[in-house]
């Protein structure tokens, strides 16, 4: 399966067909949706960080105006099983509403059914709960500690995962390394927090034993998840696939939610909302993203070569297990980035903690554990008084090395890490860009040039689940396209999940047109329910554009072989000599001789009599596709190959910091960026774009911060500040296509593109930025309040 | 309480409560669903309308206020069904969005940019767009959206004899 040299379709400057109803107001969002006689929910939290539900008083609130019904946890967890997590924890039960002990402050205790949100909001004020505060522990470090607060008593430890992996001789090459160098790296909690918050519809119909689900979702697995919860056959789950998301990246995955309101819907007979206002939504909608603590060590020679690697990764994944602890284990498939590093040794910790529980983040984990990668390779520069640059192209796997196997037993498919540098270098020198950093510096400002080399794995050959938990033995991640061609020739296509804006109606199309070289636009996209859907491991894992991209791919190509062997069957010739073009098939060997697309149509649906004998009437196929490289799962020794395509990104960029407000401006952003081939150019830059303001939210202001009473101080916009477009530099992006040999079009994934190297970009910017003064920082994110007092403090030291 | 409200050239009377914000009015007694809740507290911008030709954020008003002024949403400026204007199309062609949910409120920030200013300069765009927030797209392919629409605006009534 090489990739074609020329396309009709893929890769070329065409429009993304979602646009249309977005940019007139017409998207169908969860909020949109207005059943009749639909109910409003609304949510009470806990104030304290820790604390033992003694008692809840519904009687004021269910005399409220409007209101239905008042359900407590005791309730809904009699009802219902604890939700789904991705490690054997029993006793970390995960619940919609708090049983007994809530565990963070915000965590969901009762919710309120009632005919408005505001009247439902203003019963939850009435409830009243009499909370026992119990003893919290809010920082990993602390909970880790043997006397440590437990948040799950009956768990006995607040750590959930601890794992320690060797691949290769990490002693030996520790030993006879010349030079090895320490770093504490920290990864801030931060989230992607899409301007949708999460919402869901439930509708119970009892006639047909039907829950019909309309929410704002992005998570495999989801429609078995509620029936799970809710002891209910998946054939009674209905979610609907064409509600559109507005925004995620990655954490749009409110189970807790549905199983909440499912159990609503069904309870009380009527269709329940619940839209989550910000609050909800930053609080107790269990979307944080991962707060890691890295310590590394890295063993190399005077030549800055980097032999052997240690990390150990701490995680604080909040108060209950959720997928989050996964989140350690993905990086594993691309732990040594571009290098050559020969020999890691890494441990993945992960604790409870008395905060918000985390979910899927954009890059599954990857983003952090690249930081503390390119962090650990300036500083390498740094103290060998080489340049970071210089340092990074020797270690950097060559062209010609590929497919390349990792330490850890992930095959690299394909790179061309060298080129893409300099490309980016080709615009303007390396030469005037750090003259242009000393003249900012002439001029009294902190100035600094960073940079970051970083893979975005992509595909979602997700064995890591099976390598951190050893009862999982999942190797199948697959997706599935269907596709019709009528009885008048027109042809749809199917998808089987939602989207938050990645085009994918517009992917499907691209690719059916192009195997079948009829125009994209003709064709039609739909999104079945589940109950009528192919199964699709969703939008994960920067996976669409290969998975679904792939499905669609063999499944037109099953229905252009169909054509072929019908047309060559009525043409009465070998099918050796049928020439599939256009729609139209023609003899080899005599090109007048040949049947249009309405010859083929007609004899397909209308003339079995022309039809090769038991041939199966009619224009339709469809595709199952396993995910490239899958089907294996871990060696004894913990190797295992995980995504199949690796993507590349290589920031280079020049900050100047005011020394007196410590306020960093990024002056300038270049990036080199190849995800093998582009099936919609105009996607790819649009995610890479977003993706680096994404990262530079991570890396400068974006923090779920907590106060020592365990408060998220960060609830609203005003205190978790997403980038606008004045922290937005201007980005020149040059591309490189190098096709992955695993894809039907060498198309490699770019969902977590910009993201996955823009905060380690930005970190080491400042870093070179603040060097001259002695100082240097590891934590992020790096806000103008802490930078301003660092560089003040330092000042005063130097006595300027 | 009653308040009539005129919304996209046509004033209606109306029974709300009055805690209703205009926004929440809008979605719901008036099913106009193309203007979006996002924060609610007035920093998203997701919810952006024109008031007498300037952006507001609607989640921060309350209907009542409203009365007595010209409210144009995205509906209003939608020329008919499945048409575009000038602007969504050049948000098409640069595919200034991706999942949408900004992407209204987006554009009410260009119609009122582009009304007064013709010809804004890049930075000028950026500040007029800044205190919306669009989490997928890194503002740039919005940006050139408006510039684009601005071009396009400027030669609809260019005489011929000038577009060369």
């Amino acid at each position: 399966m090489t990739a074609p040299s020329h396309h009709r379709y893929v890769s070329t400057d065409r429009r993304v067909r979602e646009d249309r109803r977005f940019v007139a107001g017409k998207g169908n969002f969860v909020a949109d949706i207005d059943l009749p006689n639909t109910k409003h929910v609304a949510v009470v939290t806990c104030p304290h960080a820790a604390a033992r539900i003694k008692a809840i008083d519904k009687r004021a609130a269910l005399k409220m105006p409007g209101v239905h019904y008042v359900v407590d946890g005791a309730e809904l967890a009699g009802a219902t099983l604890p939700l789904l997590t991705g490690l054997d924890t029993p006793n970390v039960p995960r619940r919609p509403l708090a049983l007994d002990v809530a565990r963070y402050s915000g965590e969901w205790v009762a919710a309120i059914v009632a005919d408005s949100r505001a009247q439902a909001e203003d019963a939850a004020e009435a409830i009243e709960i009499d909370y026992e505060p119990l003893p919290f522990v809010l920082d990993a470090e602390e909970a880790l500690k043997p006397d440590a607060v437990l948040v799950h008593e009956a768990h006995g430890s607040n750590v959930l995962l601890d794992k320690t992996f060797v691949w290769g001789e990490v002693d030996k090459d520790f030993a006879v390394s010349p030079r090895k160098l320490a770093l504490r790296v920290k990864w801030g909690r931060s989230s992607t927090v899409p301007i949708e918050t999460f919402g869901v519809v439930t509708s119970w119909d009892p006639w047909r034993e039907i829950l019909d689900v309309y929410a704002s979702i992005q998570m495999p697995r989801y429609a078995d998840q509620i029936g799970l919860a809710l002891k209910i056959p998946t054939t009674s789950v209905r979610v609907h696939y064409d509600v559109d998301v507005g925004g995620s990246y990655g954490v749009k995955r409110g189970i807790k939610n549905t199983v909440l309101c499912g159990y609503l819907a069904r309870r009380l007979g009527f269709p329940v909302r619940l839209i989550e206002d910000r609050l909800e939504n930053m609080r107790g909608g269990d979307a944080h993203g991962p707060e890691r603590l890295f310590d590394v060590e890295v063993a190399f020679n005077d030549e800055g070569i980097v032999r052997s690697m240690k990390m150990r990764a701490l995680e604080n994944v909040g108060a209950y297990a959720g997928r989050s602890p996964f989140q350690l284990g993905k990086p594993i498939g691309a732990i040594v980035g571009p290098y050559k590093i020969a020999s890691v040794k890494y441990q993945a910790i992960a604790v409870v903690t008395n905060k918000t529980t985390q979910d899927a983040v954009r890059g599954f984990g990857q983003g952090p554990t690249n930081l503390a990668l390119e962090r650990c390779m300036d500083e390498v520069a740094n103290v060998l008084g080489l340049d970071p640059l210089e340092v990074r192209r020797r270690n950097m796997i060559r062209h010609e090395e590929f497919p390349y196997l990792i330490p850890s037993g992930t095959t690299y498919d394909s790179g061309n890490y060298e080129t893409v540098v300099d490309k980016v270098l080709a615009n303007t020198s390396y030469q005037d860009l750090k003259a242009e950093r000393d003249r900012l510096r002439g001029q009294g400002k902190l100035a600094g040039i960073g940079m970051a080399a970083c893979l975005e794995p992509s595909g979602g050959n997700a064995t890591f689940e099976a390598l951190l938990n050893p009862a999982i033995t999942t190797s199948t991640f697959m997706d599935s396209c269907r596709i019709n061609i009528d009885g008048l020739g027109a042809i749809t296509a199917t998808m089987h999940t939602t989207s938050s804006g990645q085009g994918h109606e517009t992917l499907v199309g691209t690719v059916v047109g192009e195997v079948l070289q009829v125009d994209p636009d003709t064709i039609r996209v739909t999104r079945p329910d589940s109950l009528n859907s192919l199964p699709s491991g969703t939008p994960v894992g920067s996976r669409m554009a290969i998975m679904l991209g792939g499905a669609a791919f063999h499944a037109a190509q099953k229905l252009k072989d169909k054509l072929t062997v019908i047309a060559a069957y009525d043409l009465g010739i070998a099918l050796e000599r049928a020439v599939y073009e256009r729609g139209e098939v023609f003899d080899r060997n005599s090109p007048d001789k040949r049947r249009t697309w309405a010859d083929l149509i007609n004899i397909a649906h209308r003339n079995y009599h022309r039809m090769p004998e038991g041939f199966e009437p009619g224009l339709a196929a469809e595709h199952i596709y396993q995910v490239p490289t899958g089907g294996t799962l871990p060696t004894k020794d913990g190797r295992v190959q995980m995504y199949p395509c690796f993507s590349f990104e290589f920031h280079l960029l020049l900050l100047s910091i005011d020394p007196d407000l410590g306020r960093p401006e990024i002056v300038r952003y270049r990036l080199g960026h190849d995800c093998g081939t582009q099936i919609n150019p105009k996607i790819v830059r649009g995610m890479t774009m977003g993706g680096i303001a994404h990262g530079i939210g991570a890396a400068l202001y974006e923090e779920f911060a907590y106060n020592d009473d365990g408060q998220l101080i960060a609830q609203t916009f005003m205190d978790y500040l997403l980038p606008s477009s004045h922290e937005v530099p201007a980005v020149d992006i040059v591309d490189h296509e190098t096709p992955s040999p695993h894809t039907v079009l060498g198309q490699k994934g770019s969902g977590e593109s910009g993201y996955l190297g823009a905060p380690a970009a930005v970190a080491n910017a400042i870093n070179d930025a603040i060097r001259p003064l002695g100082i240097s920082i590891n934590t992020l994110p790096i806000k103008v309040s802490k930078l301003g007092d660092l560089i003040a403090d330092a000042r005063a030291k130097k006595g300027n | 309480m009653r308040i009539e409200l005129n919304v996209n050239g046509v004033t209606r009377t109306l029974n709300v409560e009055p805690r209703t914000t205009l926004l929440d009015c809008l979605r719901d007694a008036l099913d106009l669903k193309g203007a979006h809740a996002g924060c609610e507290h007035g920093v998203c911008g997701a919810c952006t309308v024109l008031f007498d030709g300037v952006a507001v954020r609607s989640c921060l008003m309350f209907a009542a206020q409203a009365a007595a002024s010209a409210i144009t949403t995205i509906e209003g400026v939608t020329p008919g069904p499945g048409e575009l204007s000038l602007i969504q199309d050049a948000f098409c062609e640069t595919h200034g969005l991706q999942c949408g949910y900004c992407t209204p409120a987006m554009i009410m920030v260009a119609h009122a940019l582009l009304a007064d200013n013709p010809e804004p300069t890049r930075e000028e765009i950026v500040d007029a767009i800044s205190g919306n927030i669009c989490r997928c797209t890194g503002y740039a392919q919005i940006v050139e959206a408006i510039a684009l629409a601005a071009e396009r605006m400027r030669g609809v009534n260019r005489p011929r004899s000038l577009n060369k």
